[in-house]
This record gives C-alpha cells, sequence and structure tokens, in this order.
C-alpha cells in the first residue's frame, strides 16, 4: 500500500517534471522520494540540509521569482521551528507555497514530544492567507497536491500514517457530505473519519468530511448541517483547533458543540499510534463514548 | 561634482520625511553604502518587476529613511512620498512593504530573514538561466546575531552561488564580539573583503567583484 507521505513525494516529483515553474526544496528528508526530482533538473530542486528556517526563506525567494516551492519535513521542523518564516516570507509578503509535513500529531509514536506535532494546525491557522489540508488517504493526497501547488497562499498539506479505510472522492470546498442525518451533525478530519463512522454506527447523524481545516468550508458546513442543535467535532490535532470555525458558520442557529481532538498536554509513553489512541480516547470506543455522553 | 549633488537630493529627501533639516550623511550607516550599489545595479525604475534586472533586499528594514530616500532619487515613486513617511496615508512604513513600495524586492524589519531569501532569490535567477543578474542583500552586523542567516552563510558558501552578495554594514552594533566578520565569512567558503563604508571608489569596486562562489562586502561606517 502507498502510504500518503509516499503518495505526497510522487505527487510532488510528477508536478515538478511536468511544470518548470515548480521548484522543490528539502531538508534531508524523504531524500529517497525526492532523489528523481534532483536528477531531473537540480537548478530548482534543493536539498539545503537540515536548516529549516532557511528551508523556508529560500523557498520564498524562489517564490519572489515566479516559482511555485513545496517544501517537505518532519511536522515540527516544518509548522513550528520556522513558522516566522511561513509568515513573513511567505503570508506577509504575498506569496505562495505548498508545505508537505510527515509525522502528524503522534504518528512517531515512539519518539516522544521532540516528534509530535498536535498544534501544527492551530499555529499555522494564525497567519491570514493559510490554507491547511488534512487527507485521509493516499488517492486525496494525490488529488490535493495537484489542486494545490499553485494555488498562490501558503498551503500546509499534513500526511499521516493513519489513514481511513477508503478514499472519498472530495467536494471542492474541502468539507464533504458523507452522509444525512437528523439527530446530530459530525464533522470529521483528515484520516479520523473511518473511526467516527465506526463511533457513530446506530445513530442518525449527518456527517461531514474535512480535508481542509483552514478556511473550514463555512458554506456547506452551515448549508448541510442537520436541524438538531448538537454538534460533534473531531479532527486529529490539539482538541478544539477548529471550534472557533465551526461556532462562526452556526452562529445563525442555536449549537451545542461538542470538540474531540489530541488532549493538549505532552505524551510521555512510549510506543505505535493506535496506543497513543487508544490511551487518549481517540479510537473508536472512546469517541463513541464521549458522544453517547454529549448527546445521549 | 555629480555625486555631491546626488548626496545634496538625498539628504534632501530624507529630510522631507524625517521634517528635520539637521541629519548629515554620518546619521545614516546605509547611505553611501546605499547610494553607491544603486549606481551600479541594473534596475528600471519604469518597470519595477523587469526581469533582467539586479535583486537587491534589503534585510536590515530598519531605519529605511536612506533606502526610501535612494529609490525616490532613482525615480521608483515621487520624492513627495517621503513627506508621508509613516502616515497613516502613505505607503513608505517604519519596515518596509513589497506589496506597497515601488522597486522593494522584500517585506523585511524581522532580522534574519533577508538573507536566506536573497540565496533563494540567487537559485531561481540560475534556474532560469539569469546568469548575468545577481542577487545582493543587505544586513547589519548586530543582525548577523540571527542563526538564520548562519544557515543561509553555510548553504550559500558551500553551493558555490556566485551571483550572491553580501553586504554587511559594519556599525559595530553587535552586542556580541564578532571579530573580524569578513575572516568568519572566508571560513564559510565566501569571498570577502572590508572596506570603508563611506568611501565611494571602494563600495563601487567590492561590489563589481564576482567569483566562483558568493561574494561578501563589510562596509564599516
Amino acid at each position: 500500500m502507498t502510504t500518503m507521505r509516499e503518495q505526497a513525494m510522487a505527487s510532488v516529483v510528477d508536478v515538478f517534471r511536468r511544470d518548470e515553474d515548480v521548484a522543490v526544496i528539502m531538508a534531508d528528508i524523504s531524500l529517497d522520494y525526492l532523489r528523481p526530482a534532483l536528477e531531473h533538473d537540480c537548478t530548482r530542486a534543493v536539498n539545503v540540509g537540515i536548516m529549516e528556517q532557511s528551508a523556508v526563506g529560500i523557498a520564498a525567494g524562489f517564490a519572489l521569482e515566479g516559482y511555485h516551492p513545496i517544501v517537505h519535513t518532519l511536522a515540527p521542523f516544518l509548522a513550528e521551528r520556522p513558522l516566522e518564516q511561513i509568515k513573513l516570507d511567505f503570508g506577509y509578503q504575498g506569496l505562495g507555497g505548498l508545505f508537505i509535513s510527515a509525522g502528524a500529531s503522534y504518528d512517531y509514536g515512539e519518539s516522544g514530544g521532540t516528534h509530535h506535532a498536535g498544534g501544527d494546525v492551530q499555529a499555522l491557522g494564525s497567519i491570514p492567507r493559510v490554507e491547511v489540508l488534512v487527507p485521509g488517504s493516499a488517492e486525496e493526497t494525490a488529488a490535493l497536491v495537484r489542486r494545490s501547488y499553485a494555488n498562490g497562499r501558503p498551503t500546509y498539506l499534513r500526511t499521516s500514517t493513519v489513514e481511513n479505510d477508503e478514499p472519498v472522492e472530495l467536494a471542492p470546498g474541502g468539507l464533504t457530505v458523507v452522509r444525512r442525518g437528523s439527530d446530530l451533525t459530525v464533522i470529521a478530519a483528515g484520516p479520523f473519519l473511518t473511526r467516527t463512522l465506526a463511533a457513530l454506527d446506530g445513530i442518525d447523524a449527518t456527517v461531514l468530511y474535512a480535508t481542509t481545516l483552514v478556511p473550514l468550508d463555512a458554506e456547506t458546513l452551515a448549508r448541510e448541517a442537520a436541524p438538531a442543535a448538537e454538534v460533534v467535532l473531531v479532527e486529529p490535532v490539539y482538541e478544539g483547533t477548529s471550534a472557533a470555525q465551526v461556532a462562526a458558520a452556526l452562529s445563525h442557529r442555536p449549537t451545542r458543540l461538542l470538540a474531540i481532538g489530541v488532549p493538549r498536554r505532552f505524551l510521555k509513553r512510549y510506543g505505535t499510534s493506535a496506543q497513543h489512541d487508544a490511551e487518549l480516547g481517540l479510537d473508536a470506543h472512546g469517541i463513541r463514548e464521549r458522544i453517547r455522553g454529549f448527546a445521549g | 561634482m555629480e555625486t555631491a549633488t546626488a548626496r545634496e537630493e538625498l539628504l534632501q529627501l530624507i529630510a522631507k520625511a524625517s521634517g528635520d533639516e539637521k541629519h548629515d550623511a554620518s546619521s545614516f550607516s546605509t547611505l553611501d553604502v546605499l547610494q553607491v550599489l544603486y549606481e551600479e545595479l541594473r534596475v528600471d525604475p519604469s518597470r519595477p518587476d523587469w526581469e533582467l534586472r539586479d535583486r537587491f533586499i534589503l534585510s536590515k528594514g530598519h531605519g529605511p529613511l536612506a533606502y526610501y530616500a535612494v529609490l525616490a532619487h532613482n525615480g521608483f515613486f515621487a520624492p513627495d512620498e517621503l513627506t508621508r513617511f509613516v502616515r497613516w496615508d502613505g505607503i513608505l512604513g517604519a519596515h518596509p512593504d513589497r506589496l506597497q513600495v515601488p522597486g522593494v524586492e522584500a517585506s523585511t524589519g524581522s532580522l534574519g530573514h533577508g538573507l536566506p531569501l536573497a540565496v533563494g532569490v540567487a537559485y531561481a535567477l540560475r534556474a532560469r538561466g539569469l546568469r548575468e543578474q545577481r542577487a545582493f542583500v543587505l544586513t547589519g552586523d548586530a543582525e548577523l546575531n540571527e542563526g538564520s542567516n548562519w544557515e543561509a552563510i553555510l548553504h550559500a558558501g558551500s553551493a558555490r552561488l556566485d551571483n550572491l552578495t553580501l553586504i554587511v554594514v559594519d556599525n559595530h552594533s553587535s552586542s556580541v564580539e564578532l571579530g573580524e566578520i569578513a575572516r568568519k565569512l572566508d571560513a564559510f567558503e565566501w569571498d570577502a573583503v572590508t572596506v570603508d563604508g563611506r568611501d565611494h571608489d571602494e563600495l563601487r569596486a567590492a561590489y563589481r567583484r564576482r567569483g566562483a562562489g558568493p561574494t561578501a562586502v563589510v562596509a564599516v561606517v
């Protein structure tokens, strides 16, 4: 099976080959996957070494000259360490670039807090003009790379080793209707869709699948939300990351919101991401318990 | 004679912005450095985004009056704009904004951003096949405290970016003792020279140098 990360790298190489205005900036991560770009044209494919601030700054220099730069490294070293470079060099300067991360909140479950990034989406969401994409499958990742690499905005694409059972044909706004119901509205983001559907077994809920978390597709949410006041947000990032956007989209009606996500604490156990899910109440069972407690 | 006249006009432009007639050139560490640079740069004020221009990034976005004066003097915008410096109805802020000011290549003010940007620009010029065009970037000496500069210095030296020139305006403002800056840059595979940052002939000659890798001009003022 092709992972999201492998697919993202393959898609990057593909758009790099087809579009001479694409530049790829590497920081010593995933070089095996990206080497074909270096071999194809080393004038616009650069491995800068282990220097993430400069990786982003150099990418912005390419963007100043009309290129569509793509930068890739692990989530904490892409979204958090060079956050100011993304904010100023790209956001403030009005430039576009695609930032593809690996590792998500705790995919590296044995690596400890240095390699975890539950706050990446919230950090980047603080920057005007940023778009944040959270695909749930390799197929969606391929579609989102193609759709976003030249969109003119700083765009963060968050790959994960955790995937949904089935890919979804994505609606353009980033929020796709999976099914319609009447007792509850559930927004499930990225790789948390499969477990959320399992948690909803027997519950008559509208389920909306979010692959764009910033900006959240407010129009689709307002149009498709079930009449009941209860709304549940399930996202693979720090709990409540997208809650304000949900509240704003539904401000025309009474809403009770339950936000399910990664607790804001450093994880001190070492294991698989599935073990962390179970510990944090983010597997299907834990999500079901939270929803039953909320919507009874 | 030409230079003296240009100097007078630059000081008048700065006075427009500051509303203060007392400034002399010594108040502006970058004035000579920028005046001579814009005599050397291949730019066209009527086409600020002309593809064949040389690029200049003022990384040290602080104290941009001399920069604005040089841009106005070269015709990038009307001199009267300087009367609206940091004014609500003006485009000239306390740090330059590329989206508002014609001729400004990069929006700077947070230290340590311009040099990595210039490395990317130098790469991009090379990728576009623009071999004669150059990327210049100006930092202060204290700005070199920022680690992002040393990432970029390390990388550009290793990548032999021969179209990149770093100008360090050294007015001894660094709280960290930097020693001899040119020697440090040389150790990172740059070709650096130290010049009198008020001496136009020395500046001009230093700007014209190109080598097998990146060059640097440490302009002491």
